[in-house]
C-alpha cells in the first residue's frame, strides 16, 4: 500500500506576534514547524506503515527552505519525500496551492493520501478536500481515527457531538484532526538517513501539468484583504432563571440590542 | 573553519531538547527527591535508539557520529544531570570499549543489545583502594579450567545494579604491575556476582551509584575483553571517550543554569526594576555565557577529534577539565543571581549546582585531566 502525506511547513503559533500595524504574523526569527494536523496525519500514516508494511511518501508546495520539514518527516520514518517548489507557484490561495499538488500527486502513485485538517496559519481547512475533488477521489475529513482492512479504509470521522464510521475504497483522501494521535519523535539514525541517504524529489513548474492561469497569484481567486487579532470579549452576564423566564429576558435584550 | 553545525546535527539538538523538555524535565525534581533511576525514561530513550547513538547499524545502532552523542547528553543534562550520565556511563563507558576491543562474537551478543537498548551498561574499575590510583587494581581474575573466577569488589559504579552487563577490571598477573590488569564483560545474574551498598549521593542523586561485590564468580573465559593483560590501557583509552561523555554533562548541567538564570533576572524585580537592568548581573551573565560557549567549543572539538584523530586523549582531557570548572562556577553563580530563591528546591539551579561538583571528580579528576594536559603539551 502507498500512503502520501500532504504537509506544510509552518511558523509556530506558539511562538508568533502579530504587527500591531499591519496585523499580519511577525515570521523573523519565528521556529517553522510541520503543521501539527499534518503530523498527525503523518504519524496515522506511520502506524499503518508499521502494521501493514506500507511506504510512506510526504509531499510538501513551499520554498526551498521546506525541505527541512520534508527531512523531519522522514526522520519520524517516511521513505521518501517531494517538494513543490518555483516561483510561479508563490502567492497562492487554497484553490491555486490544491490545483499545484494535485498535479504533482497525479506524477506520483497513492493508493491512500492524508493531509491535514487545516493549517495554523491559513486555518481555512480548504486545501484537502479541494485535493481529492482535482483528483476526483472520495474525500473523508475530520478524522479521529483511520484503520485500513484490505482496500478499504475505515474512518471514525468527528463531528460536534457525535462520530460517524465511514468505509471508503481506495484511492481515497482523508484528513487528520491534530489531536487523533501523538506524533513519535524522531530517531537519531533516522535524521541521519533523512540528510544522509533518502530522497527528496523537486517538482518545478515545468515538471507539473498545469495551465499558468490556475496556479500561483494568477490561479487565486482570493486574496486575504486583512488580518487582525480578535478583539477580547468580556465576560458577559450569566442569568439563571426558568425557560419561560429565560425566554422573556433573552427577547428583552434583543429589542435591548436592536436585533427585533 | 566552519563552526557551524549541519542540519543534521542541528535537527539532532532539536529532538534531543524537545525529549528532554517534554520527557525529561517534569521528573527531574522527583528523581532528585526521591533518588529513584528513572526507569521509565530509560525505556522511552531505549525505543528511540538513544543508547546506542554512536554504535555502527550493523550492531544495532544509530550510525551518528560522536558529535551527536555528545549534544544528547548535552540536552539531556541541561534538564537532569542524573539521565544524562546514564547515557554517558552506558555509552562511552561499556558499549565504546566493545565496540572497540570486543570480538565479533563478543559484539553480536552484547554490543547489539546495548546498542538497541535492550540492556544497560556500565564500567567497574573504581575500588576502595583504587581512585585515582587506578592501577592499583584488588580485584582477581584467576584462570581455572574454561573459566575466569573472580573476587573483590568496585565501588563509586554508575548505573549499578540496574545494569544487565558490565566491564570489570581485575588483576590477572599481579607481578606485572599494570600490564597484569584485564577487562572483562560480566553478566548481571552471574553467581557470584551480588551488589553491595546504594551510595547516598549529594547530586547525580537518580543514577544509581552502587558497590559491586564478586565472590567466586565464575566467567566463560571468552568474556575476557581485549587480550590478557591488556586490561589498563583498554581503561584508559575507555576513559577518554567517556571523559567527552562527562563534558557533555558538565556543558548541558552549564547551559541549564545559564538558561534558567537568565530568565529568572528578566522576572524579578528589585529596587523598581528587573534585575537583569544592573551592571552585576549583566556582567556576570556576560561572562557565564561566554565560558559556557568556550566550554561547547572544546567539548564539540574533542567529540569530533575522537572520530577523525587516532589519538585524541588531550582534546578530551582539556574539555572535561574546563566544562567541568565551568559547570561549577556558572551553576554556582545561577544560585547568587537567583538569591534566596536559589536555595530553595522550588528553582532548579540549586541541584544543578549539586550534580555539576561530580563533573569536576569522575572518570577522572580534574587534577588527572591536568596530568594528561601536561603530560601532552610537555
Amino acid at each position: 500500500m502507498k500512503i502520501v502525506v500532504c504537509i506544510k511547513q509552518v511558523p509556530d503559533t506558539n511562538e508568533v506576534k502579530l504587527d500591531p500595524v499591519t496585523g499580519t504574523l511577525i515570521r523573523d526569527g519565528v521556529p517553522s514547524i510541520i503543521n501539527p494536523d499534518d503530523k498527525a496525519g503523518l504519524e496515522a500514516a506511520l502506524a499503518l506503515k508499521d502494521q501493514l508494511g506500507a511506504t510512506v511518501s510526504v509531499i510538501t508546495m513551499g520554498p526551498m527552505q521546506a525541505d527541512a520539514v520534508l527531512r523531519e518527516a522522514m526522520a519520524m520514518g517516511a521513505d521518501d519525500a517531494y517538494l513543490v517548489t518555483d516561483r510561479a507557484f508563490g502567492g497562492a490561495d487554497t484553490l491555486a496551492t490544491s490545483t499545484t499538488l494535485a498535479a504533482a500527486l497525479k506524477k506520483i502513485n497513492y493508493d491512500l493520501i492524508i493531509a491535514g485538517r487545516q493549517a495554523i496559519d491559513g486555518d481555512t481547512a480548504q486545501v484537502g478536500p479541494q485535493i481529492a475533488e482535482h483528483l476526483n477521489i472520495p474525500n473523508v475529513s475530520y478524522a479521529e481515527d483511520i484503520k485500513v482492512e484490505g482496500n478499504t479504509v475505515i474512518v471514525k470521522r468527528q463531528y460536534e457531538d457525535r462520530y460517524h464510521t465511514v468505509k471508503v475504497q481506495m484511492p481515497c483522501l482523508v484528513t487528520a484532526l491534530g489531536e487523533m494521535n501523538t506524533p513519535r519523535y524522531m530517531t537519531p539514525g533516522g535524521i541521519f538517513d533523512a540528510y544522509r541517504s533518502k530522497e527528496v524529489t523537486i517538482f518545478t513548474r515545468a515538471d507539473l501539468d498545469v495551465e499558468d492561469s490556475t496556479i500561483g497569484l494568477k490561479g487565486s481567486p482570493t486574496k486575504v484583504a486583512q488580518s487582525f487579532p480578535k478583539s477580547v470579549k468580556a465576560a458577559g452576564v450569566k442569568v439563571t432563571m426558568d425557560s419561560e423566564d429565560a425566554a422573556d429576558y433573552i427577547v428583552e435584550k434583543l429589542k435591548e440590542k436592536f436585533v427585533f | 573553519m566552519d563552526f557551524s553545525l549541519s542540519k543534521e546535527h542541528e535537527m539532532a539538538r532539536t529532538l534531543f531538547r524537545d525529549f528532554a523538555e517534554t520527557e525529561v524535565k517534569p521528573l527531574a525534581q522527583e528523581v532528585d527527591e526521591t533518588e529513584e533511576f528513572p526507569r521509565g525514561t530509560v525505556a522511552k530513550m531505549n525505543k528511540l535508539g538513544f543508547m546506542g547513538i554512536p554504535v555502527g547499524k550493523e550492531y544495532g545502532g544509530q550510525g551518528c557520529d560522536t558529535l551527536t552523542y555528545a549534544m544528547c547528553v548535552e540536552e539531556l543534562s541541561r534538564v537532569c544531570g542524573t539521565t544524562g550520565v546514564i547515557v554517558s556511563a552506558h555509552t562511552s563507558l561499556c558499549a565504546e570499549p566493545i565496540k572497540k576491543f570486543g570480538t565479533e562474537e563478543q559484539k553480536q551478543k552484547y554490543l547489539v543489545p546495548l546498542a538497541k537498548g535492550e540492556k544497560l551498561g556500565a564500567f567497574g574499575l573504581t575500588e576502595p583502594g583504587a581512585g585515582t590510583d587506578a592501577a592499583g587494581q584488588q580485584t582477581k581474575a584467576i584462570l581455572d579450567g574454561d573459566e575466569y573466577v573472580l573476587n573483590g569488589s568496585k565501588i563509586f559504579i554508575t548505573n549499578g545494579k540496574e545494569a544487565d552487563i558490565y566491564i570489570i577490571f581485575a588483576m590477572t598477573d599481579k607481578s606485572k604491575g599494570t600490564k597484569g590488569i584485564s577487562a572483562f564483560i560480566v553478566e548481571k545474574g552471574t553467581k557470584g556476582f551480588t551488589f553491595g551498598t546504594k551510595e547516598k549521593k549529594m547530586g547525580i542523586r537518580g543514577s544509581a551509584t552502587y558497590e559491586l561485590i564478586f565472590v567466586d564468580c565464575r566467567i566463560p573465559k571468552e568474556n575476557l575483553l581485549g587480550a590478557i593483560g591488556k586490561g589498563f590501557g583498554i581503561a584508559m583509552t575507555t576513559l577518554d571517550g567517556g571523559r567527552i561523555g562527562i563534558a557533555s554533562q558538565a556543558l548541558g548541567l552549564a547551559q541549564g543554569a545559564l538558561d534558567s538564570t537568565i530568565a529568572y533576572v528578566k522576572e524579578r524585580k528589585q529596587f523598581g526594576r528587573s534585575i537583569s537592568k544592573f551592571q552585576n548581573t549583566q556582567f556576570e551573565i556576560a561572562d557565564m555565557a561566554t565560558k559556557v560557549e568556550a566550554a561547547r567549543l572544546l567539548v564539540y572539538k574533542a567529540a569530533m577529534a575522537k572520530d577523525t584523530q587516532k589519538k585524541f586523549s588531550l582534546e578530551a582531557a582539556m574539555a572535561k577539565l574546563y566544562a567541568a570548572e565551568v559547570a561549577m562556577e556558572v551553576t554556582t553563580k545561577a544560585v547568587q543571581l537567583h538569591g534566596g530563591y536559589g536555595y530553595t528546591r522550588e528553582y532548579d539551579v540549586e541541584r544543578m549546582m549539586r550534580d555539576a561538583k561530580i563533573t569536576e571528580i569522575y572518570e577522572g579528576t580534574s587534577e588527572v585531566q591536568k596530568m594528561v594536559i601536561a603530560g601532552s603539551v610537555l
